[in-house]
């Protein structure tokens, strides 16, 4: 069976690990990090990835997607209340927020789609295979939705998503396969975007899911708010500058304000310094633990509810908790351990890195369904109860939250009216009485035949299967046929539309494999240029004066070149450079080195 | 939602499943397996849970022992063990772990489990309304204007006050009523079970039959009844 990967794909940072020989192992880039920033920014001359594209956050804000995460399985109404955090403009289409940037419009799943091919080519480029399976995380607490989203970002990435796993059960995976846990565990999930918490029994490698709960709409994004708000009320104060028509500099008190709070989980005291526009300075101040913490405390203790409602669907206190688990970078702060700490009254496991954890779990369940680990089963839940909206506007439920899935509902529908031939189903996910107060899933027409009213007994059957997604079928009871049915999704792309993702993709893959020889011809160019005119500064005495002229025009040509557009003329001119440098290089070195080298060119020796 | 629904599974293939393999047509009694050609049979709609997770139609069940034939099921009918099989053999495993956890789900709680065996053994128990303890009918008709008082009352005032205190008392009765019925049903379980082991089938026997189950019924109806009571009596005053 062909390698299947795991990925975390999270809203800051996204990553890919896989099972080497029984250890998950997390893949670093060419740049030797671990983490791939999920950060895209759309250029002109094609699509950025990660950490370079972090750097188009302050220089092409309006073109620089981050926390897409956030829209996944989303409608616009569902943002109303943050569009004024983000830089680029928001519009919605069939119930999809659509992401516009340039003259293009994106849906959330494409961007996703983007982020999970620099992940996959990134697995492709160490393991040397062509990688087309993967498991993907999300947070427990996604709806249908935003799973079927992540499932269709994965397809337009060129994956079959063999399974969309949960983060904090991931989590326990590669916690549990490192220590052979047993007993109740409570997995505290707090990332970027996302908080949830998952109660787990541990027993003989079964890891049973008891309860789950959370906020997919909390994260340390709103910490980073709290600060940078009161940093934006500070300049207007103190400077008189409202930075709001200041994209770019509203994005560097953003990543100022990250960097404060995450600088103030280790020290005690800090200095912000932000550059203000039309060279009025800078903007300082000092920032205290003490003052960060009386900012986010709201926010953090946000968390402490869905863990109460937690510990009691699960039919637990927090004493009979064992041990508690950390996962998501928001964790590393000491107020979010000193919280948990309080609620649950023992102190918190973070041996494994809370930013890689999930992704090393995504790859013990990777192996798992490859075959590979047959020690270990997830029996996960359902977070949230899905049911249908009957007379009167009431959510009938038919799969209750928590309920271990594979889970399945059947329920019978007739006519009212003599001959009607068709009944109209709308399915709800969420916890309310009344239907409009629930998440709309989807709905579908059941074909009845034309008979007297009540005659017709048609059973559906609502399915949710192991990633959380739900399947719907029906069928005749009186004739024993099933029909297929086709459900129109409220929040996500219709199966057209995700095809058509999967083609534009193809087109961008040129572009953007552009986009990226162009980058790395760029580095490679500086790096010559460098190291050239450091031996024209020590050696060219050593070289005929004709030789040193060539040398330089063929610098400054190369200068020319680094700033185009066209990786291919970087190269040529690269090669012209090495060609006139020859001999410079050559006396440059000495004799003992120089038997060595011969024949090589002096980008590889640098 | 899923964009490509798959088809029922045919149903004429679904009762063959009980005496003949699907896959090599050899045949099979009731294994999860077939013995030859070691392919997941389909777990039969027709068999009740207890059957399914391998116990007697009893009530006191032995909860680890449950939690392990879970287990050992789970291991073997789960998705996760079926990635590089058939599309049938997956199409199996979903349902059949799909009924799997049903049938845990409802033999877990014992109040489950005694509706569930209430309704295979006398039908329809989905039919049955809650209905209030006889006793108690008075007591819960003035429970319930003294909610509506409350909720229309200012609840910091003196009055709210004194109509929480009532209301708390009267969560305390109800809470010791609902515990006390369920200790009565826990004799009348353990009467059912005596009766089942006991095996015989005489007149008598269908007699005491009938009567546990009509209790059983009563006062499981009287205990839901009391327990929406007490859930609406908390969120009213919390």
């Amino acid at each position: 069976m062909a390698r299947i990967v795991g990925i975390d794909l999270g809203t800051t940072n996204s990553l890919v690990a896989y099972m080497d020989k029984g250890t998950p192992r997390v893949i670093a880039g060419r740049n030797e990090r671990n983490i791939v920033p999920s950060v895209v920014a759309i250029t002109d001359n094609g699509l950025i990835v990660g950490d370079p594209a972090k750097e188009h956050l302050t220089r092409n804000p309006e073109r620089t997607v981050y926390s897409v995460k956030r829209f996944m399985g989303k409608g616009l109404a569902d943002v109303q209340g943050e569009l004024a955090y983000f830089p680029y403009s928001l519009t919605e289409q069939g119930g999809v927020i659509r992401i516009k940037l340039g003259e293009k419009t994106y849906s959330p799943p494409q961007i996703s789609a983007m982020i999970l091919r620099e992940l996959k080519q990134r697995a492709e480029a160490h393991l040397g295979e062509s990688i087309t399976k993967a498991v993907i995380t999300v947070p427990a607490y996604f709806n249908d939705s935003q799973r079927q989203a992540t499932k269709d970002a994965g397809m337009i990435a060129g994956l079959e998503v063999l399974r969309i796993i949960n983060e904090p059960t991931a989590a326990s995976l590669a916690y549990g396969l490192q220590e052979k846990t047993q007993g109740t565990i409570a997995v505290y999930d707090f990332g970027g975007g996302t908080f949830d918490i998952s109660i787990l029994k541990l027993k003989n490698g079964i890891f049973e899911v008891l309860a789950t709960n959370g906020d997919t709409h909390l994260g340390g994004d709103d910490l980073d708010r709290q600060v940078g708000d009161l940093f934006l009320a500070e300049i207007r104060t103190r400077h008189g500058i409202d930075l709001s028509a200041h994209p770019d500099h509203m994005q560097a008190i953003r990543l100022e304000s990250e960097r404060a709070k995450i600088r103030l989980s280790d020290e005690l005291k800090i200095q912000v310094s932000v550059e203000l526009p039309d060279n009025k300075g800078r903007f300082t101040r000092e920032l205290t633990r003490d003052q960060l913490e009386s900012l986010i405390m709201d926010i953090i203790d946000r968390t402490l509810g869905p863990c109460r409602m937690a510990l009691k669907d699960a039919g637990l206190t927090p004493i009979e908790i064992d041990e508690v688990l950390l996962v998501g970078g928001s964790t590393r702060m000491p107020l979010v351990r000193q919280r948990v700490q309080e609620l649950f009254g023992k102190t918190p496991h973070c041996e494994l890195n809370p930013d890689e954890v999930v992704a090393l779990g995504a790859a013990v369940q990777a192996d798992i369904l490859s075959g590979g680990t047959t020690d270990m089963l997830l029996l996960d839940v359902t977070p949230l109860s899905l049911g249908i909206e009957t007379m009167g506007g009431v959510m009938s439920s038919l799969i209750r939250r928590n309920t271990t899935i594979p889970a399945s509902a059947k329920e019978m529908f007739t006519t009212y009216v003599d001959g009607q031939t068709g009944v109209d189903i709308h399915i709800l996910q969420g916890e309310r009485e009344l239907a409009k107060d629930n998440r709309s899933l989807g709905r579908f027409r059941l074909k009845v035949p034309p008979l007297p009213a009540g005659v017709p007994r048609i059973e559906v059957t609502f399915l949710i299967d192991a990633n959380g997604i739900l399947n719907v079928k029906a069928s005749d009871m009186r004739t024993g046929q099933s029909q297929s049915i086709e459900v129109r999704p409220s929040y996500g792309l219709s199966g057209n539309e995700v095809e058509r993702m999967i083609e534009d993709s193809f087109k961008f893959a040129a572009k953007d494999v552009n986009a990226r020889k162009l980058i790395e011809a760029r580095l490679d160019a500086a790096a010559l240029i460098t190291t050239t005119e450091k031996f024209l500064g020590e050696g060219s005495h050593l070289i005929p004066q004709e030789e040193v002229a060539a040398v330089r025009a063929a610098l400054s040509a190369l200068a020319t070149a680094k700033d185009g557009n066209d990786p291919r003329a970087i190269r040529a001119s690269m090669a012209d450079l090495e060609q006139a440098a020859k001999s410079l290089t050559v006396a440059m070195l000495d004799d003992s080195l120089k038997r060595g080298l011969q024949g090589k060119k002096l980008s590889e020796i640098t | 939602m899923d964009h490509h629904h798959t088809h029922g599974t045919n149903s004429r293939e679904l009762q063959m499943a009980r005496s003949m393999c699907w896959h090599c047509q050899s045949e099979v009694s009731g294994e999860y397996f077939c013995e030859r050609c070691v392919k997941v049979q389909p777990v039969s709609k027709d068999l009740d849970y207890f059957t399914c997770m391998g116990f007697p139609r009893r009530l006191t069940i032995d909860l680890r022992q449950l939690e392990t034939k879970f287990y050992e099921l789970s291991r073997a009918f789960h998705p996760d063990f079926f990635q590089n099989k058939s599309e049938e053999e997956q199409t199996i495993s979903l349902g059949n772990s799909a009924m799997l956890n049903t049938a845990y789900r409802m033999l877990r709680d014992p109040i489950q489990r005694a509706e569930y065996l209430l309704d295979l053994e006398a039908g329809a128990v989905k039919e049955i309304r809650t209905s209030p303890p006889a006793d108690l009918f008075e007591e819960i008709l003035e429970l319930q204007d003294t909610l509506d008082e409350y909720r229309a009352t200012d609840r910091t005032s003196e009055t709210g006050r004194q109509l929480r205190t009532k209301l708390l008392a009267e969560q305390h009765t109800l809470e010791q009523r609902k515990r006390s019925m369920e200790t009565q049903l826990q004799q009348l379980f353990t009467d059912w079970d005596a009766l089942q082991d006991r095996g015989e089938a005489n007149s008598q026997t269908r007699v005491e039959r009938d009567r546990l189950l009509k209790q059983m019924r009563e006062i499981l109806s009287n205990r839901a009844y009391v327990k929406n009571i007490v859930n609406d009596l908390v969120a009213t005053i919390a």
